[in-house]
């Protein structure tokens, strides 16, 4: 009788296309978001995220696409982020069949756009993308842009303190020094968030041994996110939730 | 044929295309003749509580639910779509609900909200609704609940506190978390509602 952790992985699409290597045997066609998505439902994930890479204004149309087929298909939770800039493109994902939306940057300019999307669809749609590294900022913690590669100046939990306050209802917390090294996630950053934070929080970056998943529940974290270990077949997610349904976590088991 | 109450309220793409798993015809409506006339009626539910009761009152749907029991035809309440059904609601104030059943829907106590993921039920004995399901988990998100019994059978969750996660009551029944994103867990439980009609 508990929340069980949930185990998300995230998909990069650019032009209605998976990118960022997908290393899969069993699909058809490694680069179409649907086929994956619906793989990845079948393996247990408890829930997609999507992040949507496009430069264009045709290649976001065409991710509206993909989101519409996916959510026909596929009766699990739906998060899409990327480039989402005002009111009206939630409006367009949710009604696309996307249950939830993350924002990152569009926050950073304009905070006051959290609060517009919370009055209007509610906090649970909302989830706050915080892409941090360690630096010489208040906490030791510094929110970034353009994927990691620039430093703004701010402190990443003054940032999220003033966002829930303003009305998130999850945090992704992605680590841009772990990110992609498979080293494991940033426990240290995952403790301070959970320590001044009251909404979901989300893992990720640096997921790569099975005991790192573990661990980044220990600091706190609800649910777990990682791209490039379930791409690459490193892990299943069936074989991340039987580690931990061993080490005592409570998760999600698929319908015998 | 179900109708889906369109009262403004969420995204209801994805309940239509659930609900048509089961083999019936769908309709997205906001039409109260037809969603009287419905075998089924399904009540939605995404937001603030006020704001749902808000989007019924303009299209006048409270009595249709009404009705609805009155002339035996089942009704389905979905996340806030089940809260409102409640006569008192403690989201932003204190705002009336349509009042089918009574009691209020108050703030969860939890450390972390929203309840936010797959959950366990308690389900009721005999259940129709999560027959052959007993034991599987549902998607929740939502920070507020009813706590008290009501109807004829209850199912009930815990985080941080226990809650009424699903009522049943003859022709009117509600789940706290939603059946359309509970994969197939929720697919199921649907083809268990809809083979009441």
């Amino acid at each position: 009788m508990t929340l069980s952790v949930r185990i998300i992985p995230c998909l990069d699409v650019t032009d209605g296309r998976v990118v960022k290597g997908v290393n899969f045997t069993n699909l058809v066609d490694a680069g179409d978001p649907v086929e994956m998505a619906s793989l990845y439902n079948a393996e247990g994930a408890d829930e997609l995220t999507f992040l949507d890479i496009s430069a264009s204004v045709a290649g976001r149309e065409t991710t509206l696409d993909v989101v519409r087929r996916t959510a026909e298909q596929v009766f699990i939770p739906l998060t899409v982020g990327g480039g989402i800039r005002s009111v009206e493109d939630v409006d367009r994902l949710l009604r696309a069949g996307a249950d939830k939306v993350s924002i990152n940057t569009a926050a950073i300019q304009s905070p006051e756009l959290i609060a517009d999307i919370a009055d209007r669809f509610g906090s649970q749609v909302l989830v706050l993308s915080v892409d941090a590294r360690r630096a010489r900022t208040d906490s030791g913690f510094e929110v970034t842009t353009h994927g990691g590669r620039e430093g703004s100046g701010i402190d990443a939990l003054g940032w999220i303190e003033k966002a829930c306050a303003l009305g998130v209802g999850e945090i992704l917390l992605n680590s841009m020094d772990a990110d992609g090294t498979r080293a494991g996630y940033d426990i240290g950053m995952i403790s301070a968030v959970r320590a001044i934070s009251h909404v979901p929080l989300i893992a990720s970056g640096g997921a790569g041994a099975l005991s790192d998943f573990a661990a980044a529940l220990d600091a706190g974290a609800d649910a777990l996110l990682a791209a490039s270990v379930f791409h690459f077949g490193v892990h299943r997610i069936k074989d991340v939730k039987n580690y931990l349904s061993s080490q005592g976590y409570p998760i999600r088991a698929l319908r015998a | 044929m179900i109708a889906i109450l369109d009262y403004g309220s969420g995204n209801l793409r994805s309940a239509q295309r659930a609900f048509a798993t089961s083999g019936q015809e769908i309709i997205l409506t906001s039409d109260i003749d037809i969603c009287l006339e419905a075998q089924g009626l399904v009540v939605p539910g995404v937001g603030a509580f006020e704001a749902c009761m808000k989007g019924i009152d303009n299209i006048s749907a409270a009595d249709l639910i009404r009705k609805r029991r009155v002339l035996e035809r089942p009704t389905l309440g979905i996340c806030i779509g089940m809260q409102i059904l409640f006569s008192d609601g403690l989201e932003h104030g204190v705002h009336k609900g349509i009042g089918m059943w009574q009691g209020e829907v108050s703030k969860i106590d939890a450390p972390i909200l929203p309840h936010m993921g797959w959950n366990t039920v308690e389900a009721p004995e005999g259940s129709q609704l999560f027959a052959g399901i007993e034991n599987e988990s549902f998607y929740f998100v939502h920070s507020y609940a009813a706590k008290k019994s009501v109807g004829i059978k209850q199912a009930w969750t815990t985080h941080g506190e226990r809650f009424l996660s699903a009522v049943e009551d003859e022709y009117l029944s509600a789940t706290q978390f939603h059946p359309e994103k509970s994969g197939e867990a929720g697919l199921a439980l649907i083809k268990n509602w809809t083979k009441t009609l």
